[in-house]
């Protein structure tokens, strides 16, 4: 009796009566192409340094394509969670299925608990999605730390506090299944991560926020094939933990907070990242650990309705690098041309896009890119992005 | 012990002092001051030189909507690109759609300009209709009604006192109705080339006229293809006014008025969008003596 009082009483307490006006779900599409040019062939693309992540990171193909086009739909499910739906579909006609999440809607007491597959909390630009970037591609550190981007299967669960400052905390549990984890199989988490994030206002026209996110995984014969120093594919993999640290800020001005003419937007952030476990060169294999970091630096300001230009700093630390296979002498540095380096790879990114209305955007980008010990990757694009379908609210 | 604990975390929250509000545009804001008193604190998350429109779902403003017992919107998809971010990102379970917590005042009045058909070839239109309703005085009057009662509902204890401060407040709003009706009598049939459609309620409550927008379409910015073929329509079909908003560009504006020798004229459109527009009879106030300075 009790019990059923009790259900009863939290079930009003709870649950005014919610009309619900529209039973089907927002849906909306994201169109996006590029025309590119580049120095280096973008199939070839590797960071030195930096094991391949498996992920999308290569600069846009040569010539005219399609890029992913984003099928968005969202909804909510009853009166206590919404779900939202992210494909994206691949120009090799694959669907890869970005997003796919439930999200409690008003727990409560500031907290929110996200279920599924989601794009990660950590760091600041992984939780955009790509067709609201600022520029074609991600920022060096992202595509040798995250494989371009880090949406688990897991949990996650937020805490806003009651505070004027904004100051929020989130953790997250999963299967770890995206680089730098390996999909292992295994009870339990084999991802998890843990991040905080304040922010404010400074006067009416300025806005900043600024996070600190760490990301621990574990991985298991993460492998990538490789050329030795005989000329003969072999084959890399490591086994063990890989910790990482991120850094990030952004600040957004525009005169009054009024950003229709003009606005500037800077961002930033800072990786580290500690890796502990064990390398293998086909049969061989010896302790292992590094210790790599990066940072990137953009800036960019809409000089008039409509135009805005930009400009980004990529930069890699190749970093310290112990490997048993070497230290013991069973193999030499150079039969490790990508991990074993003292090169660290930098970039320059310049761009400027026009944007009829709200839903479309089109951008010219040049970036200089040595990434690559020893070459230099010209790239020219021509891209579009065109959102057709519901409104989206883009995150700050 | 434990369903106790729930049941008093539940109960206990209604009976709060004061009413925490957050109200997403200044108009808002200052209605729930007036209906509020000193039981309500009330926060205003944009000003009037910010258009509604374009508002980021900024981290100040996530944790401002973290705290709030009431958000107070327009709704009518004026704010739909950002007030839902702040639903689902605030983890705040009171203002959430469709809940007391979270109120629209575009449900309290009969929009205008609702599409028959909609296509985004049109422009930033809203479906529901056009969502600016707050320069007709009759809709304030609506929206304090619908308002007072949500905030004595959410605040039961202080009921008494609400209803008190919107009796009166519609009392005076009444009178300030009939008086600003009489004073811009001359305003009848006055044509004006507004920026957006952000006017059209206090055109229709006054009977002046709209002859033109600065605004190719809703939402798009003023070209300048489009402002001469505007300017060569004035030549034949003269306007008395270029109106435009606080928060709009003020060159198109500008350019259009000093090529058709009318004024330019700049409204507060909400609470704070001039000196004068300090809460909304101050607005009314001076939206009108503006006006009527830009007719003779």
């Amino acid at each position: 009796m009790v019990r059923i009082s009790c259900v009863v009483a939290l079930a009003l307490a709870a649950l005014p009566a919610l009309a619900q006006s529209k039973f089907n779900p927002d849906i909306s599409v994201i169109l996006q192409g590029t025309a590119a040019s580049s120095s280096q062939d973008p199939d070839k693309y590797r960071i030195t340094g930096f094991a391949p992540s498996g992920g999308e990171v290569a600069p846009a193909p040569r010539g005219f394509s399609l890029g992913e086009s984003e099928l968005i739909i969202g909804a909510n499910v009853d009166a206590y969670f919404r779900g939202q739906l992210t494909a994206a579909l691949t120009p090799e006609n694959e669907v890869e299925l970005e997003e796919a999440f439930f999200q409690t809607l008003g727990l409560g007491d500031g907290f929110s608990v996200k279920g599924g597959r989601f794009l990660s909390g950590i760091g600041y630009l992984n939780e955009i999605h790509q067709h609201a970037w600022d520029f074609q591609d991600a920022p060096l550190v992202y595509k040798a730390f995250l494989g371009g981007k880090f949406n688990d299967d897991g949990v996650q669960v937020r805490w806003v506090a009651p505070t004027e400052l904004f100051v929020e905390l989130g953790a997250e549990a999963g299967r770890g299944r995206g680089f730098p984890g390996s999909d292992v199989s295994k009870n339990g988490a084999a991802a998890g991560s843990v991040f905080g994030h304040v922010g404010g206002d400074l006067g009416p026209s300025t806005a900043w926020r600024a996070g600190l996110s760490y990301l621990q995984v574990e991985a298991k014969d993460r492998s990538f094939d490789e050329v030795d120093s005989l000329g003969t594919a072999v084959t890399q993999a490591f086994s063990g933990k890989s910790r990482l640290w991120i850094a990030d800020i952004v600040l957004k001005w525009a005169p009054d907070g009024n950003a229709t003419s003009t606005s500037f937007k800077l961002q930033g952030e800072y990786f580290r990242r500690r890796e502990d476990g064990e390398l293998s060169l086909d049969t061989l294999s010896g302790a292992y650990s590094s210790n790599q970091s990066g940072w990137y630096l953009q800036g960019v300001y809409q000089f008039m309705p409509r135009w805005r230009a930009g400009y980004r700093y990529d930069r890699l630390d190749h970093g310290t690098v112990s490997n048993g296979i070497v230290d013991s002498g069973a193999a030499s540095a150079a039969d490790f041309p990508l991990l074993m380096t003292d090169y660290n790879p930098t970039r320059q990114t310049v761009m400027v896009d026009f944007s009829p209305s709200e839903f479309s955007r089109f951008r010219l980008q040049l970036a200089s890119d040595k990434s690559q010990q020893g070459v230099t990757d010209n790239q020219v694009l021509l891209q579009y992005i065109l959102s057709l379908g519901a409104h989206g609210a883009h995150k700050f | 012990m434990k369903c106790l604990l729930i049941l008093f975390f539940f109960v206990a929250l209604p009976v709060e002092a004061s009413l925490n509000i957050f109200a997403c545009t200044p108009e808002w804001g200052s209605l729930a001051k007036e209906l509020g008193g000193d039981k309500a604190s009330v926060y205003i998350a944009t000003t009037a030189l910010q258009d509604p429109h374009r508002i980021e779902a900024r981290p100040s403003l996530i944790a401002r909507a973290r705290g709030a017992d009431l958000m107070v919107c327009t709704g009518a998809e004026l704010e739909i690109g950002w007030v839902p971010l702040l639903q689902s990102q605030s983890g705040n379970a009171k203002i959430q759609a469709g809940r007391p917590g979270y109120f629209e005042a575009a449900t309290a009045v009969t929009l205008i300009d609702k599409p028959e058909r909609i296509d985004r070839s049109m422009g930033d239109v809203h479906a529901a209709g056009n969502p600016h309703i707050h320069l007709d005085p009759r809709n304030i009057a609506a929206v304090a009604a619908a308002l007072g009662s949500r905030m004595a509902s959410l605040d039961p204890g202080e009921a008494a006192y609400y209803r008190e401060r919107q009796k009166a407040f519609l009392e005076r709003w009444a009178q300030a109705s009939a008086r600003w009706e009489k004073q811009a009598a001359p305003l009848k049939g006055m044509p004006l080339v507004v920026y957006h459609k952000d006017l059209s309620y206090l055109i229709g409550w006054l009977g002046m006229s709209e002859v033109g927008a600065l605004e190719p379409k809703p939402g798009l910015p003023p070209s300048t293809a489009h402002l001469g073929e505007l300017l060569a329509r004035l030549k034949q079909k003269p306007a008395k006014a270029v109106v435009r908003s606080a928060y709009a560009d003020p060159r198109p504006a500008e350019w259009l008025a000093e090529r058709a020798g009318i004024p330019a004229v700049v409204v507060a459109f909400t609470v704070s969008g001039t000196e004068q527009a300090k809460d909304l009879f101050g607005l009314y106030d001076d939206t009108i003596a503006r006006l009527l300075r830009a007719a003779n």
